[in-house]
């Protein structure tokens, strides 16, 4: 594990830096000089087999190994084949993206040329979300600097490789950040999440070959291919020996830290620090002097870490041991004492049920019903019973269990079980307290009339 | 042969057929409920009812690995050595989940919905749901807005299994359909100013398995569980699309497609789905009438059989259009009537009348501009009865309007049933030719200018009301059954021409198939019990006997 007083970081070399977004900053620092040696001496096989070596995971949320999802490219396609970055960032907590397009766009356009490279792609989509009007301005204007300078066109630096990387713009759904889903929407149809198999290495955007990769996760393939291997995996948490399905959790990361903390903002840590170091290390604790009572450790879908839990390791293993989802896109989010976990799970319902995009009945109505209830409950008309409705639909709704497409499910379900499993002592309390006559009615209720969502 | 293992029974499939977990659990007469998926619509596997478990039992040592989640049925294909798993708890316990889920913002208003009886979301309530309900008690909307011309929808009862999206996109390819919001808040609509308007639009009511959509033609008509069922065949073009008629005491409330993959597949177009109407259209003809001097006189049917023979007899030449509305075996009777009364009588097929092109659709299916639907079967009878030119060709009603104005033409028989209540498939000019006849009979199910001018004007039988076996144009041919009886008064054609063969009996198409299937090469296939799909009449006669 990289000793955290001595670690530099370099995702974020660029913030403070003068015009560091800009193409003669990023120069500066050393970027494209990589590239362009890249492209002269290796082979985009050889590109495939340095990241797989690195073992960089996927910086999105699934962390899985970006090297390995490139291999599952059909061999000798005759092409198009697509490179698709995704820049949708909604999970809530999550802006870790956003400051790498506004602030070192070139890191960025360099990871994913480098990618497009590997993976024989000669059109790459860069997916923003529609909120990040900064964002759009800073990457276009980053695009038309790398177009100008000859990163992007035809025959790159000579090397016969071209490519085009266009900015597409969403319209804004939570959605639109699942891989297949960011495909229909590409495609301009509604961001319904596949089915699959076919995954998209096979049948992507277009019905073409497409890789999905983070922003995050670009920025990372260019680190490498300017620091190497052996630096990337010097930092972070190597697989565990024992088990031969871990894959490690190696290189730097960018936590989005928010909520009560004294310095919210997004630091550069390797992976695997705890929620507290970073929590006291980097966010001067929490704030006003208060306790932490929950802290979500990467975006709201990955559940709850509950005080007690806040030395687990926010590596891509850590998280699950303490019965959270994952690492997820490390947003961590603090939660003090004063909070009520009742209206902390009222508001993460409110927002999957707003998102949910409807295919899948379980997810469709599990999260409504699931905001139905928090709302009854926040009216004082909660059960007892209510918590072991709420318990099921945690347990039973998402692709984990198989009941449905995508893993928005997951997400929605977790904060769900966790909050139910780690704090049910204060949801009972809460539901005693605020309908003392009620709080053992089993028999169905008239539901309220007013849903606070939509 | 690949083996499939289904709650521990094994049943073997063909070794290049592909089938999902549904298909194949069906097979062992497992059913395994299911919403989105339908077999002629791509596979979306959300509704999450058909949620299975599945595996693969290892060909050498037997030993079985389960899929740790469940799976949908739809998604899953099956190979050699699949293991389904339809009855456990798992499953059992999910299933229910997804029915509890489907009801919460249902308004379950069965007793005002059309669908009661044949909805989906009620016969797997009752099989998979349970019996209480656990989700808070909703106020009661139950919200209705057309979609379309004919087609309502019940925004609350839909269930977004998008089968009604999925078909105007992929089958139709007219995509007026779509989802609107997002989430539980989701509903079907159209895009404003585009309405639902193809002419398979009514097949998204069949789609539906709840009672979101509505056809406005049946809606509130009748109870479903009052409908009787016959397999019949669409008469409205020359696809001959397999339908089933649904009636009750003799009046028809509509029609449905009838699987059939040779011919329509699951669907048929909305001009035949409402092309019954006619049948109880007050101004058919219901009485058999023999001209008078001060018009129709009516006659008993058992005096038409003798006097209809002794008038043309004594007529002297005669020419018959045997029409296309006919049935093979209805048809063959006529030749044999005809050519009993006069052996040199000329035959030729009844008017064909074609409006347009044929017209496809992207999801295969297509429209014929020939809308009738066994001129291929009556040309192939008139064959037997060597009424060919000498080109070959079969003759047809323009050598018919020749005919009737030759002077040694002296009478003329025109079997007609156009489904035309204005009578408009003989206009004044083309009933003229038959002006100089000694004695002209036309047997339609309305007046027009031709039976104006008849001397015997006999009632026929609609599509519903008679059975037998229809050739398509594709000569696939099929056989169907009577769904209900004509009004009162009318017998349909079958039934005359029996009787005037001095046939005893009631008249008996499937003994009258037999006996042509017997002697003619060209209808060798219709020998025997006809599958419900019916017989290619080119493929069987390749084969050998
Ligand atoms: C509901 C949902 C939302 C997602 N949103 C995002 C997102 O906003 N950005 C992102 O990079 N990945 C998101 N993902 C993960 C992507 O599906 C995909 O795994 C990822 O983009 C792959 O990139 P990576 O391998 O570089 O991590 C989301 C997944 C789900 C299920
Ligand atoms: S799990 Fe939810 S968000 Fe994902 S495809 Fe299904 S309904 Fe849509
Ligand atoms: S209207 Fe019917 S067919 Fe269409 S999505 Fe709803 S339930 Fe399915």
């Amino acid at each position: 594990m990289t000793d955290l007083q001595t670690f530099q970081p370099v995702l974020l070399e660029a913030v403070g830096v003068e015009q560091g977004h800009s193409l003669e900053s990023y120069r500066s620092r050393g970027g494209y000089a990589p590239l362009e040696k890249l492209l002269a001496e290796k082979q985009p096989p050889e590109v495939v087999e340095m990241v797989k070596s690195s073992g960089l995971r996927g910086r999105g949320g699934a962390g899985f190994m970006t090297g390995l999802k490139w291999t599952f490219l059909p061999k000798d396609h005759p092409g198009p084949i697509y490179l698709c970055v995704n820049a949708d960032e909604s999970e809530p907590g999550t802006f870790n993206n956003r400051i790498l397009m506004e602030d070192d766009p070139h890191q960025i356009l360099e990871g994913t040329i480098i990618s497009a490279y590997a993976t024989r792609a000669s059109t790459a989509y860069i997916y923003l979300r529609y909120e990040y009007p900064q964002s759009w301005k800073s990457l276009q204007a980053a695009i038309d600097e790398a177009y100008a300078a000859g990163y992007l066109g035809q025959n790159i630096k000579g090397s016969g490789f071209s490519l085009d990387i266009y900015l597409h713009r969403g319209a804004a759904a939570y959605i639109c950040g699942e891989e297949t889903g960011l495909i229909e929407s590409l495609e301009g149809k509604r961001a319904w999440p596949r089915i699959k198999p076919p995954f998209p290495a096979i049948e992507g955007a277009f019905r073409k070959p497409t890789v999905v990769n983070n922003i995050e996760t670009m920025a990372c393939v260019a680190q490498i291919a300017r620091r190497g291997v052996d630096w990337f995996r010097s930092i972070g948490v190597p697989a565990d020996p024992n088990n031969p399905r871990d894959p490690g959790s190696y290189g730097p990361k960018l936590y989005c830290l928010s909520g009560h903390v004294e310095k919210p903002g997004c630091y550069e840590a390797p992976l695997g620090i705890t929620a507290r170091e970073l929590i006291d290390g980097f966010g001067g604790g929490v704030w006003k002097g208060l306790r932490a009572k929950a802290v979500i450790p990467g975006g709201i879908s990955m559940g709850l870490l509950s005080e007690a839990e806040l030395d687990t390791p926010l590596d891509f293993a850590g998280p699950g041991k303490a019965g959270c989802l994952g690492l997820g896109t490390a947003a961590v989010v603090v939660i003090d004492e004063t909070v009520s976990i009742v209206d902390f799970l009222h508001n993460s319902c409110r927002f999957f049920a707003h998102e949910s995009c409807g295919q899948c009945t379980p997810c469709r109505e599990g999260t409504s019903w699931s905001l139905r209830m928090l709302e009854r409950i926040r009216a004082g008309k909660g059960r007892l019973k209510d918590l072991e409705l709420l318990a099921e639909i945690g347990n039973t709704m998402g692709m984990m269990p198989g009941s449905t497409i995508c893993g928005l499910a997951d997400g929605a379900a977790w904060p769900i079980k966790n909050a139910i499993a780690k704090f049910r002592d204060e949801f009972e309390e809460y539901i005693k307290q605020s309908n003392p006559t009620g709080y053992m009615e089993t028999d169905p209720v008239p539901a309220l009339p007013i849903l606070s969502a939509h | 042969m690949p083996t499939v293992i289904v709650d521990g029974q094994e049943i073997e499939i063909g070794a290049d057929e592909r089938l999902n977990c549904i298909e194949a659990a069906r097979r062992a007469g497992v059913e395994i409920p299911h919403y989105c998926w339908h077999p002629g619509l791509s596979v979306v596997a959300s509704c999450r009812m058909c949620l299975i478990q599945a595996g693969s039992r290892n060909a050498e040592t037997g030993e079985v690995s389960m899929i740790p989640k469940l799976v949908p049925g739809c998604q899953t294909p099956v190979k050699d050595g699949t293991v389904i798993v339809t009855d456990s708890d798992l499953v059992r316990d999910s299933r229910a989940r997804v029915e509890e889920a489907l009801l919460i913002d249902h308004p379950i208003d069965c007793p005002i919905c059309d669908k009661a009886g044949e909805c989906l979301l009620q016969d797997y309530h009752f099989e998979h749901g349970q019996s209480e309900r656990r989700a808070d008690i909703h106020a009661f909307t139950s919200r209705r807005r057309d979609v379309g011309p004919t087609v309502t929808l019940f925004v609350d009862r839909c269930i977004m299994c998008t089968r009604c999206v999925r078909f105007t996109r992929e089958v139709s390819g007219t995509a007026e359909l779509m989802v609107s919001a997002r989430g539980a808040k989701e509903e079907i609509d159209t895009f404003p100013g585009f309405p639902l308007e193809n002419k398979l639009a009514g097949n998204v009511v069949d789609l539906c398995p709840v009672g979101a959509l509505g056809d406005k033609d049946f809606l509130y008509q009748q109870r479903v569980w009052f409908l009787k069922k016959s397999a019949n065949v669409c008469g409205g073009c020359s696809a001959g699309c397999s339908i089933v008629t649904e009636h009750n005491q003799d009046t028809v409330y509509r029609l449905k497609p009838r699987e059939n993959p040779h011919v329509n597949k699951w669907w048929i177009c909305d001009e035949g789905r409402y092309g019954w109407h006619h049948l109880h259209d007050p101004s058919r003809l219901v009485e058999a009438g023999r001209r008078e001097a001060d018009g129709f006189t009516a006659i008993e049917w058992a005096d038409v059989v003798t006097q209809l023979r002794d008038d043309l007899k004594a007529a002297g030449r005669l020419a018959v259009a045997v029409s296309p509305q006919l049935t093979v075996e209805e048809a063959w009777m006529l030749c044999a009537v005809a050519r009993s009364i006069d052996p040199e009588a000329f035959l030729a097929v009844g008017h064909v009348p074609t409006i347009g092109d044929d017209e496809s659709f992207p999801g295969g299916f297509t429209i014929r501009g020939e809308k009738v639907p066994n001129r291929i079967g009556v040309e192939t009878v008139l064959g037997l009865f060597g009424a060919v030119a000498e080109d070959g060709t079969v003759p047809g009603w323009n050598e018919l309007l020749e005919q009737a104005q030759k002077d040694d033409v002296k009478a003329a028989w025109v079997t007609a049933g156009y489904p035309t209540p204005d009578g408009s498939w003989c206009d004044e000019q083309t009933a003229a030719a038959f002006d100089g006849l000694d004695c002209l009979v036309v047997q339609d199910l309305f007046d027009s200018p031709l039976s104006a001018r008849a001397h015997w004007r006999l009632p026929a039988a609609g599509f519903a009301e008679r059975a037998g076996t229809w050739v398509n144009c594709g000569h696939h041919a099929q056989s169907f059954e009577q769904a209900i009886r004509p009004p009162a008064g009318v017998w349909p054609e079958g039934r005359l021409f029996w009787n005037m063969l001095g046939r005893q009996g009631l008249y008996d198409p499937s003994g009258v198939r037999q006996q042509i299937a017997e002697n003619s090469a060209a209808f060798a296939a219709l020998a025997g019990d006809l599958p419900a799909t019916g017989v290619d009449l080119r493929l069987q006669q390749l084969a050998p006997n």
